[in-house]
């Protein structure tokens, strides 16, 4: 089958959605009122409140939730096939994630622009939020575990990166110079920054700087790990103007490059899908597709990340209240389009099934290589780039986006550490540099622990971050419901999501109980146990929650 | 009709400035935009740590550089208010030195 058929099929799919589906949700179910006082207005004070243009604030918002997240997700999931891996993006966009963002920036608009911690706090009750506080603090260990460990594939992997990858923090922290010190005109930076981005990762094939296998006792993927968590803490204790706000401009130039060049190569190349549709022969030992597809792609489906984008910055400066549909709803299209990048790329990127099959030898295998390989080879034959030099910008673009995703985690984490410090009266704790150490520690112990001394086992973890990410997702999604019901409007099109998620979440949990304890991995078994107790426990707080209701409802009409 | 030839290009020239300052105003929103809240904040503490060197001698802790941040504490009498609000004393903590 054409990969352009399955680019215009998804995009059109994308585009019906965003089109009726997104409306029919903000005009009869949110009801957005474009007569509202935002919080933006009503709080304006020019620091955190301030109302945006809503271009500005849809790039904002698509750059901070697209990160690596939806190019490991479904470039893993394709082990099963294309069509279900290609189903679940498309399907999960238009249905979940949309619904989703766009509800998480309506509830908290409608509440002062309060985050969705505190108005499930508000809104289900105070059990939920303790839930909610640790279901947080899981995703941000098990998201920074990971990605540490793919960008220590990567950097092992594609050795003509490592230049180009160091080389934009240094762009990043020059560029950052250059606009508070010398105060130079932006247009003129950006052009700069990534003639220089794209500069490194042209020279990089030419200087490949390989880390040995072994470095005194300690395995070279160790050993970017560490190095990878020592540059995440040092910059997450930086002032934001050094080098998390230039990095973040140029990442997002280049996430606008790279879609593009990936997109203009497939419609150039017109390759066909070399892996199966549905794949028949799956590698041993690899679970079931249901429930398994729905939480090893998240982000790019439905991801709970985005309500905390979504209710934390993005609801203080929305303009109007309409202007929710476009920045929540296509913020997520934008999200599966990247998926949908992904999902080709580690499909129709390869010359044969053998060569496919060969990438895909285990679960968890393949992944973000196999879109490195598969998209550069799709931009050589394409564009016509040499492999090297396209494998080279993908990869940076993905070790980018991780690292990115990495520092800001850490940040989280950090703030969490030190809210715990203030909560038990710890002074120690809320130093700065010891909750960042505490934070490092933490995921340090997760990425060995999960599998290994080398630490390459730590994609075992994958799934088990996609269900928390996906309670954290439900919760969003039950404190959208519950304010629905409390106006009188059907609930349906949130609690629809909300059910299917749980259910599969909690069976995905149950199944990978059973691998780890098969496999006498102690240690992710215990850490399985914590999220499928905060999964029931987000469970009966729905259950309640809709009880409780139901019980209100008589009570109003007497 | 070299003066329309000119006039098109200066109106094209003005079109193309109008673009370039649409765009730089773009460029600069997305660039500040997700950092403003974090830079006006340390910003904010960084100047708190000032306003307390300057009143610092009047609430009883020695300062050597009292004699030139006397001078200043008329400029910066505007902000005390939000200060000392913001450093959790309801009311201003200098007994001859009332601001609410």
């Amino acid at each position: 089958m054409s990969a352009i058929l399955v680019l215009v099929l998804g995009l059109a799919a994308m585009a019906a959605g965003y089109f009726l589906y997104s409306k029919f949700i903000a005009e009869k179910i949110y009801r957005l009122d474009p007569d509202f006082k935002t919080p933006a207005h009503e709080f304006e004070d020019g620091v955190d409140f301030v109302p945006t243009n809503r271009y500005v604030l849809w790039g904002h918002h698509f750059t901070s939730v697209a990160g690596a997240a939806p190019i490991v997700g479904p470039a893993i999931a394709v082990i099963w096939g294309w069509v279900p891996a290609f189903l679940w993006v498309v399907l999960g966009t238009v249905f979940f994630a949309g619904v989703h963002d766009s509800g998480a920036i309506w509830a908290s608009v409608r509440n002062k622009a309060k985050s969705v911690g505190a108005l499930t706090g508000d809104v289900v009750g105070k059990r939920a939020r303790s839930i909610f506080m640790i279901v947080i603090f899981l995703v941000l260990l098990m998201v920074n575990a990971v990605f540490a460990v793919v960008i220590a594939g990567l950097m092992m992997n594609f050795s003509s990166a490592v230049v180009p990858v160091w080389g934009a923090i240094l762009v990043a922290l020059v560029i950052g110079q250059m606009i508070y010190r010398r105060k130079m005109s932006l247009p003129m930076v950006s052009i700069v920054g990534v003639v220089a981005l794209y500069a490194l990762i042209g020279i990089g094939p030419s200087v490949p700087l390989q880390m040995p296998a072994e470095v005194a006792g300690v395995s070279g993927n160790a050993i970017w790990i560490l190095l990878l968590f020592g540059y995440a803490a040092i910059a997450s204790l930086l002032p934001v103007w050094v080098l998390l706000q230039p990095r973040d401009y140029i990442n997002g130039l280049q996430l606008f490059v790279g879609l593009i060049v990936l997109y203009g190569a497939i419609l150039l190349l017109n390759p066909s899908m070399i892996a199966p549709a549905f794949n028949d022969n799956v590698p041993a030992g690899t679970p079931s597709l249901l429930p398994l597809l729905f939480v090893t792609i998240a982000c790019g489906a439905i991801s709970g990340f985005h309500g905390l984008v979504s209710s934390g910055t993005t609801s203080k400066q929305l303009n109007k209240e309409t202007d929710a549909r476009f920045v929540g709803y296509f913020g997520a299209v934008g999200e599966g389009m990247l998926a949908l990048a992904a999902i080709l790329a580690a499909t129709a990127g390869f010359a044969s099934l053998a060569d496919w099959e060969a990438m895909y030898t285990a679960f968890g295998q393949g992944g973000v290589n196999a879109f490195v390989e598969g998209g550069a080879f799709i931009i050589h034959n394409g564009l016509g780039l040499p492999e090297a030099t396209a494998a080279t910008l993908l990869t940076v673009m993905a070790a980018l986006f991780a690292g990115t995703t990495m520092d800001t985690g850490l940040r989280l984490q950090r703030y969490i550490f030190q809210e715990w410090g203030e909560i038990y009266n710890q002074q120690w704790m809320k130093k700065p540099a010891v909750a960042t150490l505490l934070a490092v520690g933490s995921c340090l112990l997760l990425a060995f622990g999960a599998g290994g001394a080398d630490g390459s086992g730590g994609l075992i973890i994958w799934p088990l971050f996609g269900t928390t990410n996906q309670l954290l997702a439900g919760l969003t999604l039950l404190v959208v419901t519950v304010m629905l019901v409390r106006l009188g409007r059907p609930m349906w099109y949130t609690l629809a999501p909300l059910a299917f998620l749980l259910v599969m979440t909690i069976a995905a949990l149950l199944i990978q109980l059973r691998t780890f304890f098969d496999q006498g991995n102690y240690f992710l078994l215990g850490l399985d146990i914590v999220v499928l107790v905060a999964a029931i426990l987000v469970a009966l707080e729905c259950v309640s929650a809709l009880k409780r209701l139901r019980n209100e409802a008589p009570a109003k009409q007497e | 009709m070299s003066d329309d030839r000119h006039e098109g290009r200066e109106a094209r020239l003005e079109r193309i400035r109008a673009w370039l300052s649409q765009a730089r105003f773009f460029a600069e929103e997305v660039y500040s935009s997700p950092y403003r809240g974090a830079i006006a904040r340390a910003r904010r503490d960084e100047d708190d740590l000032f306003m307390l060197l300057v009143f610092s001698e009047m609430m009883g802790v020695p300062n050597p550089a009292a004699y030139y941040t006397l001078e200043l504490q008329p400029l910066l009498l505007e902000r005390f208010h939000d200060w000392h609000r913001r450093m959790g004393m309801e009311r201003s903590p200098l007994d001859h030195f009332k601001c609410c």
